[in-house]
């Protein structure tokens, strides 16, 4: 499968560099390990004027499962401020999972519902236990363990 | 409410469902309603009241019930055998629910159990906001046009255009073998998922087992996972059913009796599956055999042990505060003229006051009978009492687990004098297999012995308890002395003598374990064990 996780990014960064919604946009994609976005909210949000760096691992595994995503975050990025993306820059997406992850989705795919995650927020909020989750959190999102139920979902990694 | 009802020791029919639990009704729904007449079959040897009526299940066997379950829904309503089985999973293989809900709303129920694809689009407002918004992600619908190709077949997963062979479920998602396999593989043996869903994005088809098959034709091996983990599936789902939980076995063992939750404050339903002698408790994780003390019980002793209640009480009736700094301190020794490590106050042990205060009286503290150091010395003890309590039964508890475990080493030792007396003397191996069975006998007894300790610590005060305990110390009495015999050395001329005294004990002891179990499950039919905290089903 080594070779269809190549061929597979290789023809979804060929339809990058055709190009990307508004507000997404690459930033570097030199390996097939890791893979830098912008994200901006377009219009009128709660986060106008803010713009965020998110981060994709790959593995082989890609695309039958998901990619490890989340944002940025160090000295010159910051995670959203969202009841659902921790502080520590992990988001809580039911694509993102076993569950709701599909093969056919691709990294654009993501991108999207992420910037529409952001877009349809209404108030900025922390996810009610960041504070529990962010200092025992594995280092890979996909290590964590989430519950999508709900609109308090909790980790239980 | 166990009055209300009557026992027969006959025809072990006492832990009747329909009667007695009520509550479990809901929470439960596929226990009584699934078929397992088939499992029926010649109970062995006539059981003791200690032991529960059980049987092994092959994987077969297992296979054949659920096979039995689809074959049912499938008359029922003339469809395929593999889209009753696809509808059975989602229900939890309750024949009933499946039969109800189907005919109340056939299509709504297909869609659910993914058995035909959604005819309306699904639902939107009513899903969290990553869902929804994927659905009109616009890159969604992009991949989904590139999906469409002209010319040769581009697989939308891998985008290999050389493949040849595809695969679509009944929704004509079409994707190549190879991403079938991968994804397949990926959900049987990383997520250990039965349920395997077409890979198209929001569709919700169930993968049939003949189409799984189709997908893993070359890798057997993970099929043969794919249709354990249905296996254990449908054993999940039925109450009357448990695998065995040693690693590799894959026995499941039948045990109607212990089904409710209501049995289980009368039985302790330990089983073995046939093949590897396997032996566990049906309805409780704890490793041992914990005759004779029921789960729920014996599930307290187990926190008991693990939990650090016992270190509170310790420190509480070993140490005292500082009456200034609170820092905890223990008197290892020497008067009662205390200086704190930490803030260097001075004060009396006794009285905790302060030492300047004492005066002269430099040895005994003439403030000893203050309202408060008396009421302080009162719930010292109180707790100390507590804890003594606990460690005597603690003691005898961990003493005997330790001794079964050295029984252990007793086995590989019996063995050498086994040989040694097939030479000393005229014995046959068949003789002097006496030896073997002592020391499983000793082995059984120390288990049973065991939680007896447990059982005594939550027994109420009184003459219950008293007979209990006679016959516990009948039982320790005879095993000690039996374990005594074992360890004794091989004598040629007085082998003959041993071998008497060591059948004779062993089937005394054998005896006295039967009179301890049998007297305590006798106990729990008729209503005589009353504990001395609250547990679940006692009054």
């Amino acid at each position: 499968m080594a070779l269809a996780y190549t061929r597979r990014l290789n023809k979804e960064l060929a339809e990058i560099h055709a190009g990307t919604p508004v507000g997404i946009n690459l930033v570097n994609a030199d390996t097939f390990e890791k893979w830098l976005f912008t994200v901006e909210v377009m219009g009128t949000s709660e986060y106008e004027g803010e713009k965020f760096l998110l981060m994709f691992r790959f593995d082989n595994a890609y695309p039958i499962s998901a990619p490890a995503v989340q944002f940025v975050v160090d000295d010159t990025h910051k995670a959203p401020v969202h009841p659902h993306v921790y502080s520590n820059g992990h988001i809580c997406a039911s694509i993102l999972g076993r569950e709701g992850w599909s093969p056919v989705l691709t990294v654009i795919a993501i991108c999207i519902t992420i910037q529409s995650m952001l877009a349809s927020c209404k108030k900025k909020e922390q996810p009610s236990d960041n504070d529990r989750y962010v200092p025992r959190a594995p280092e890979n999102p996909k290590k964590a363990r989430f519950h999508y139920h709900g609109t308090c979902w909790r980790s239980a990694a | 409410m166990s009055s209300d009802y009557e026992y027969s020791d006959e025809d072990g029919d006492y832990y009747d469902d329909e009667l007695m639990d009520e509550d479990d009704q809901d929470s439960a729904p596929s226990e009584e309603e699934m078929d397992i007449d088939a499992f029926d079959g010649p109970i062995k040897e006539k059981r003791k009241a200690y032991q529960v009526d059980f049987i092994t299940l092959s994987k077969q066997d297992v296979e054949k019930a659920m096979d039995e379950n689809i074959e049912y829904i499938t008359g029922l309503f003339g469809i395929e055998p593999e889209a009753a089985s696809l509808l059975l999973r989602h229900f939890e293989w309750n024949k009933e629910k499946v039969t109800e809900k189907y005919i109340d709303n056939q299509s709504g129920v297909n869609a659910a159990a993914g058995v035909s694809a959604k005819t309306t689009p699904p639902r939107s407002a009513t899903s969290g906001p990553s869902r929804s918004t994927r659905r009109t992600a616009p890159a969604s619908s992009r991949s989904k046009k590139s999906l469409s190709v002209e010319g040769p077949f581009v697989c939308p997963i891998c985008f290999d255009d050389t493949q040849t062979r595809t695969l679509a479920l009944a929704c004509s998602h079409k994707f190549c073998t190879e991403c079938w396999m991968a994804y397949a593989t990926n959900k049987i043996k990383s997520e250990g998922e039965f349920k395997i869903t077409c890979m198209a994005e929001e569709c919700n088809l169930v993968a049939t087992d003949s189409f799984i098959q189709s997908i893993l034709t070359t890798d057997p091996s993970t099929f043969d996972r794919y249709k354990e983990l249905l296996v254990r599936y449908f054993v999940s789902c039925n109450r009357e059913l448990k695998f065995c939980p040693y690693p590799e076995c894959a026995q499941t063992v039948s045990c109607p009796a212990a089904a409710s939750k209501f049995a289980l404050t009368t039985i302790i339903p330990i089983v073995n599956c046939e093949e590897q002698k396997h032996k566990f408790c049906f309805a409780c994780p704890i490793e041992d055999d914990h005759r004779p003390l029921i789960c729920t019980v014996s599930k307290l002793w187990s926190q008991k042990c693990r939990d650090d209640s016992e270190t509170a009480n310790w420190i509480k009736s070993n140490t005292k505060e500082c009456s200034k700094c609170q820092s905890t301190i223990e008197k290892d020794g020497g008067c009662n003229h205390m200086t704190c490590k930490k803030c260097k106050y001075e004060f009396c042990w006794v009285c905790m006051g302060p030492w300047s205060e004492h005066g002269t009286a430099w040895y005994s503290c003439n403030r000893y009978d203050e309202k408060d150091s008396i009421d302080a010395r009162d719930a010292q003890s109180k707790s100390r009492a507590s804890l003594e309590r606990y460690l005597h039964y603690y003691n005898r508890w961990a003493n005997h687990e330790q001794s079964a475990k050295l029984s252990m080493d007793l086995y590989a030792k019996t063995e050498k004098k086994m040989e040694e007396m097939q030479l000393t003397s005229a014995l046959t191996w068949i003789e002097v297999q006496f030896m073997r069975k002592a020391v499983d006998e000793v082995f059984r007894c120390r288990m049973t012995l065991k939680w007896t300790y447990a059982m005594a610590y939550y027994l109420q005060k009184g003459n219950q308890k008293e007979i209990f305990e006679d016959n516990q110390r009948d039982l320790e009495k005879a095993v000690e002395d039996l374990s005594e015999l074992l360890e004794q050395p091989i004598d040629a001329e007085t082998i003959g003598l041993l071998r008497q005294k060591v059948t004779d004990k062993t089937v005394y002891v054998q005896k006295r374990n039967e009179k301890v179990l049998e007297d305590s499950a006798a106990g729990y039919l008729e209503g005589r064990w009353k504990w001395n905290v609250t547990v679940e089903g006692f009054d």
